[in-house]
């Protein structure tokens, strides 16, 4: 039973984790409309972003902002260079576009950066957190808490003037600008705001597992997350995230000595491909969703 | 110049339904169909086996994807897990005693049936859906073959294909086993010419420009994309088989991970979309523009022009790649086909202008 307990927590608290690099794929689908495959590799680039600063000599809580901006800075940037030349084009060359921008990311940054893994502190410590019988990972328990209070931010960040200007623009890209909204701004904006997202995802990351380029692995859960929960959702990313984390923890505690190993990327292939024969639109994914 | 024409103009229908309508591009396919077969005579075994081989084997890869990409308009990010359906089936057959010949057809029918299973799961949805249930499909069956003893022969074995004979002809030496490669790629560029003009390949056009307006006219959304799943993952599965007995020849489970699916994306949109002289350039372009590029700066760098570290040129192939697609799609999102096109175009009324093709 502690066995259990501990794998349903420890999955929880993974899979909220998992929505933090979820949030970002949703923010940027949610305004731009656009799949973004690289989230994985920014959240690589932001956790190596977190190490260079902090290799500089400054604190964690300096070194984060500065990461943070240099990400918005680069969200902007990514948006600007080759997004912007994007619109109107069909969903495959949107897609293989990240998808581009992924494996280009995952070769230059560790490449200049060094592959080995960088450790990060971000002075959580290690011991585990220990109520009853079950052992609880300090920085998955700070992450999960983060991530909430992400989310939360987030919710409320869509109610503030400029979220709405974000919402309309992922209704109708044609009526916002008939109504004096900038487009690209939003979706400048909207990378931007993704970028920061990884910088959170990955500094947390980065220190429970050290920052190299399997962090991009991260990927494939958080699409995941985002598929059950539904991909314009903000909500959902939590929902989603604490179900794939749960499965995707407490089926290979029992199963990975029966079936050999890595059974967790198996859950998270049937999670994705059930929800999308079920209920391609997510959980709480609006049903138009279908017809991109 | 070499095409002295002055247009293309054709008076009967028989001479506007020709594969090749102009004699000097006829004339040039036999001298590179001949240069072709005639290789592993004049091209090193070094340069045969490691670089026009693999081309060969890609390039029928790439005509297996482009069906369902270019023809179709279905996504499919796991089409390394359907060749893996088929190299190891086929292996598999082989050792059960199936003859080759016959192991070849079996393997590409059950990668055919496996592939249009998960393509039917995933018919109900497009665009980014199918992204991801492909992608789902290509870490589903990496599990199965990696987890499955009786497949794989253990998590980190090799595979070792027994030794075969192809219609009496022995594939041992690498001249039969580049014949045998080119005799397939060639069938797959002949069958996918031809399926262009058919009413199957007009119904996956249909289907790839808009599926309603395909329903309207007649055409079943359904039952067109289920038959290009089926016929692609044959035409892959089969080029599996030939990638593991031809090319490989020890197989593991690593040849066919997710950077492989990735990879033949990358070669179906390099060399533009639903074309066969693009799939031969594109599968040549992507792999071989990086082992070139970084034999280039990996020499620069060992004679002191360019100060890079060793593990920036152990990264570097994966940068070329990404800047690869990157930059085809911002520059030429038709890909070298297309380059290919403009430049056949130019000269073919040299020195006049405007061509009418």
């Amino acid at each position: 039973m502690a066995y259990f307990l501990e794998l349903l927590i420890s999955g929880a608290l993974t899979g909220l984790m998992y929505s933090l690099v979820a949030l970002g794929f949703v923010l940027i689908y949610k305004s731009a409309g656009v799949p973004n495959l690289a989230q994985g590799a920014l959240v690589m680039t932001a956790g190596y972003a977190v190490w260079l600063v902090m290799s500089w000599g400054l604190s964690v809580w300096i070194a984060i902002p500065i990461a943070a901006a240099i990400m918005f800075g680069f969200g902007l940037v990514v948006e600007r260079l080759l997004l912007r030349r994007m619109v109107g084009q069909p969903v495959i060359m949107v897609v293989m576009l990240t998808l581009g921008l992924e494996i280009l990311l995952r070769g230059l940054v560790p490449g200049v950066l060094g592959s080995a893994p960088k450790p990060i502190d971000l002075g959580i410590g290690f011991a585990p957190i220990i109520v009853g019988d079950v052992f609880i990972n300090r920085t998955s328990l700070y992450g999960g808490i983060i991530a909430l209070l992400l989310v939360g931010a987030s919710l409320l960040f869509f109610r503030t003037r400029l979220g709405t200007k974000l919402r309309a623009v992922s209704d109708d890209h044609v009526s916002s600008w008939a109504v004096g909204i900038s487009v690209e701004r939003a979706i400048g904006i909207s990378w931007g705001l993704a970028g920061i997202a990884a910088v959170v995802a990955g500094a947390l990351w980065g220190s429970s597992q050290g920052v190299d380029w399997t962090l991009s692995t991260l990927l494939f859960p958080a699409v995941a997350v985002v598929i059950l929960g539904g991909v314009d959702s903000v909500p959902g990313v939590v929902v989603g995230g604490i179900l794939v984390g749960v499965l995707g923890t407490v089926i290979p505690g029992y199963l990975d000595s029966i079936a050999g190993g890595s059974t967790r990327d198996v859950v998270t292939s049937l999670i994705i491909l059930l929800t999308i024969m079920v209920r391609p639109f997510g959980i709480f994914g609006r049903e138009d969703i279908e017809r991109i | 110049m070499f095409y002295r024409l002055s247009g293309t103009y054709h008076t009967s229908y028989q001479a506007d339904r020709k594969l090749w309508k102009i004699p000097t591009d006829r004339r040039l396919v036999i001298a590179l169909l001949v240069l072709a077969l005639l290789a592993p005579l004049y091209v090193s075994p070094l340069y045969l086996g490691s670089y026009v081989l693999p081309w060969v084997i890609w390039s029928a890869a790439a005509l297996s994807l482009t069906l369902l990409m270019g023809l179709a308009g279905q996504l499919h990010f796991g089409f390394a897990a359907v060749m893996a359906i088929g190299a190891y089936a086929s292996i598999h057959l082989v050792r059960a005693g199936v003859p080759f010949e016959l192991a070849l057809l079996l393997s590409g029918l059950i990668a055919a049936v496996i592939g249009a299973v998960f393509g039917g799961a995933a018919l109900r949805v497009k665009g980014l859906y199918l992204v991801m249930a492909t992608l789902a499909m290509q870490y589903l069956v990496d599990w199965v073959v990696v987890n499955i003893p009786a497949i794989s022969g253990g998590a980190h074995a090799t595979l070792r294909t027994p030794a075969v004979s192809f219609l009496f002809m022995p594939i041992d030496s690498l001249a039969s086993r580049y014949w045998l490669a080119l005799g397939w790629a060639v069938l797959l560029t002949v069958f996918f010419m031809n399926v262009k003009r058919t009413s199957f390949g007009r119904a996956l056009v249909a289907i790839r420009d808009k599926d309603f307006a395909a329903a309207v006219i007649g055409v079943d959304p359904f039952k067109t994309k289920l038959m290009a799943f089926f016929t692609s993952s044959f035409m892959g599965g089969v080029t599996g088989a030939i990638l593991a007995f031809c090319f490989y020849r020890a197989v593991t489970p690593e040849q066919f991970g997710f950077n492989v699916s990735i990879q033949l994306v990358a070669m179906v949109l390099v060399g533009g979309l639903g074309s066969v002289i693009g799939s031969w350039l594109g599968a040549g372009f992507v792999l071989l523009a990086p082992i070139f590029l970084t034999n280039i700066i990996s020499a620069l760098a060992a004679s002191g022009w360019v100060p890079v570290s060793q593990n920036f040129l152990s990264h570097l192939p994966l940068m070329i790649y990404g800047a690869m697609i990157i930059g085809f799609l911002l520059l030429e999102p038709l890909g070298l086909a297309k380059i290919y096109d403009n430049i056949r175009k130019y000269f073919l009324v040299w020195p006049f202008r405007h061509a009418r093709s």
